[in-house]
């Protein structure tokens, strides 16, 4: 079963480097050991609801970020929510950005958040390309009749 | 057989994010809780059987209240902060005000590490005050919590603190308060 352990091994590489980059943290592990044969998609799904509160967030930044008349407490609560669901998830490098954007909006400076807004828009759709990787592996893995995690 | 089956115990849980309800409820489910979790502290109010009208405001005494007997057997509740409308401090204050209620043991969530948030929700009868992301090891905490049930007696709050503080506002408190904060 060549295939199979060729998959196993990019699983573990791909998985690996998440964590030593930075795109993850602990919390992802957690979530990985929440999983079982009752609940096996509880990862993905998890996650997917971390893609759709992210891409409504992002959305709702720029819209807020564009006013004329910025409305930094709306722009803040959009951040503490986006901090509040990459945390969950340990998404650490997203939660990252979010520090200084907070700050940033409590000092309603502009030109900050407008950096920070880009920076985790970044940051976020890099670890989104990643886990979706993540999961192509995975599947890929159970059709060639393998299994994971081999943690 | 001298002890009967382990009781499955209810826990209610609280919280407006989709993501971490389903993940508190995961959480809790793999501890074998039985869990209903709603997105509100009104939410949770209904469900509990206290129903209480619209306006109630936070510091008018509780008298509008409308305690009917329990219709559902809820052993904890567990409940974010930070929510719109009533927050989990509001929550937890509403409980302990109620008879029927009251001895329910209340579990704080934050994503905040604030010294005065917990200090004060600790002092208005919370039982613990979990930082987000709530962990496995944290849920394991909850078990002597659900154990004492009505033996624990409520003991009176020391510095009754309105409720006004705003989730989202720029919270002074935050910076350098304690050297506590972890975020």
């Amino acid at each position: 079963m060549d295939v199979v352990v060729q998959l196993q091994r990019q699983l573990a590489d791909h998985t690996a480097s998440l964590f030593h980059e930075g795109f993850l943290n602990e919390q992802f592990n957690q979530l990985q050991q929440l999983q079982d044969e009752s609940n096996p998609d509880f990862v993905v799904e998890v996650v997917s609801l971390f893609f759709e509160d992210s891409e409504r967030l992002l959305n709702e930044l720029a819209k807020a970020l564009e006013q004329q008349a910025v409305d930094y407490k709306k722009v803040d609560a959009h951040v503490h929510q986006l901090k509040g669901s990459s945390s969950s998830i340990g998404a650490q490098r997203v939660q990252g950005v979010c520090i200084p954007f907070r700050n940033f909006c409590e000092e309603q400076n502009i030109e900050g958040c407008l950096k920070c807004l880009q920076q985790v828009k970044h940051e976020y759709s890099l670890v989104k390309n990643k886990l979706e990787t993540l999961f192509k592996l995975e599947q890929q893995l159970i059709a060639a009749g393998g299994s994971f995690p081999t943690l | 057989m001298g002890m009967a089956a382990e009781a499955q115990y209810h826990v209610l849980a609280v919280d407006d994010s989709l993501l971490d309800r389903k993940l508190i409820e995961r959480l809790l489910k793999t501890s074998s809780y039985h869990v209903t979790a709603v997105d509100s502290g009104s939410k949770a109010l209904e469900f509990l059987g206290l129903l209480e009208d619209e306006h109630n405001d936070v510091l008018a005494p509780s008298v509008s209240l409308n305690d009917h007997h329990q219709d559902v057997d809820v052993n904890l509740i567990i409940t974010d902060y930070c929510m719109p409308g009533m927050t989990g401090y509001d929550l937890l204050r509403k409980i302990k005000e109620s008879k029927s209620l009251k001895d329910i043991p209340v579990v704080i969530m934050s994503s905040e590490n604030i010294p005065s948030r917990i200090n004060r929700c600790l002092e208005e009868g919370a039982e613990e005050f979990f930082l987000k992301p709530v962990q496995l090891s944290d849920v394991n905490k909850l078990k002597p919590h659900l154990l004492k049930g009505r033996d624990k007696e409520s003991e009176p709050s020391i510095n009754k603190r309105k409720g006004m503080e705003e989730c989202h506002s720029h919270d002074k408190t935050r910076t350098k308060y304690d050297g506590l904060e972890v975020v």
